[in-house]
């Protein structure tokens, strides 16, 4: 199925959930409401013509603007077709419906990108810091990070 | 040339000082601490490897902190890594010593400007007696700084308190 086969499948099924789409790119994107995105999700992964059996990337970005993104990575596996996903959230209230129910890969992904970039995924049943220590402050991979003077006693700037 | 050089057939003494026996016993026997934490431990191998031997210094490695007596930290030192690091060489008992291999553990290397999570320097957490610079220190490196330490061991004294 090609991206704006899979595009018509998801605003017909969901409608304004599917918010803005580019489908001429390298990797053709769909965007998708963040509140939404674990139901289209399931769509994908659950429908016969599209099993998107396989997330290969769940990646967090920070677009310096006040929103923060979440950009899925999804293949197939049986029907050998791909597509990018992509919900954006305010800074101020980043939230993002979760999909590791879906995909199990997602809950390690998840819990990174909430590490470093403090995006909250709402449904996670194990939502907490991954890479750094759970007393860390702060999300390091966001742009307007500003490093802890000190951790624990240790200085952390040069 | 050493103790053992000396003949022994005509009398079955040595003389010498307390010092010297003990520094001379400390320095040949640097047991290590077994454990890298980067790149820098894959030179530390390839120093315990046959081409460098590491072990014909004396130094071999230990699995536990209660045995050994000099700490090789060989690799970045991230703050996680840093409390365990510290309570590692508390564990160790004296005298102890502390080979920081690599620019990563000496002022944070390449992560100096950007990374936080990487401590500046494992001598912010524990005292360092060598510090070997490279980016990694090939193993001739490793071996130059031991026999630093060892020239270090050699001058300790235990009437005096060396820090």
């Amino acid at each position: 199925m090609n991206p704006s086969e899979i595009h018509e499948r998801l605003t017909s099924t969901f409608g304004a959930a599917v918010v803005d789409a580019k489908l001429d790119a390298a990797q053709p994107w769909i965007q998708i409401a963040p509140d939404k995105i674990d139901q289209v999700c399931q769509f994908l992964a659950r429908e016969d013509d599209l099993a998107f059996d396989y997330l290969m990337c769940l990646s967090g970005v920070d677009y310096n603007n006040g929103t923060l993104g979440v950009v899925y990575h999804l293949s197939s596996i049986r029907h050998r077709h791909k597509i990018v996903l992509k919900a954006s959230c305010a800074k101020d209230a980043p939230h993002v419906a979760s999909v590791s129910l879906i995909w199990g890969t997602a809950d390690w992904h998840e819990r990174e990108a909430f590490d470093l970039m403090g995006i909250i995924f709402d449904g996670h049943p194990d939502l907490r810091r991954i890479l750094l220590p759970a007393d860390w402050e702060g999300h390091p991979l966001r742009k307007d990070y500003k490093v802890q003077e000190f951790y624990n006693g240790m200085r952390v700037p040069y | 040339m050493g103790i053992l050089d000396l003949k022994l057939e005509n009398s079955n003494i040595i003389v010498t000082s307390v010092d010297r026996l003990l520094n001379w016993a400390r320095l040949s026997s640097l047991y290590q601490m077994q454990f890298g934490l980067a790149c820098c431990a894959i030179e530390m191998m390839a120093a315990s490897a046959s081409n460098f031997d590491i072990m014909r210094f004396g130094v071999i490695p230990r699995a536990t902190p209660r045995q050994a007596d000099v700490m090789i930290v060989a690799g970045t030192v991230t703050i996680k890594m840093a409390s365990r690091i510290k309570r590692l060489y508390d564990q160790m008992a004296e005298p102890r010593y502390v080979l920081s291999m690599g620019s990563c553990s000496n002022c944070g290397g390449p992560y100096w400007e950007h990374g936080y999570h990487v401590l500046k320097g494992v001598d912010r957490v524990i005292p360092v007696d060598v510090y070997i610079p490279g980016c990694p220190p090939r193993p001739e490196a490793l071996l130059e700084g031991l026999m630093k330490l060892q020239e270090k061991v050699r001058k300790e004294s235990i009437a005096k308190k060396s820090a």
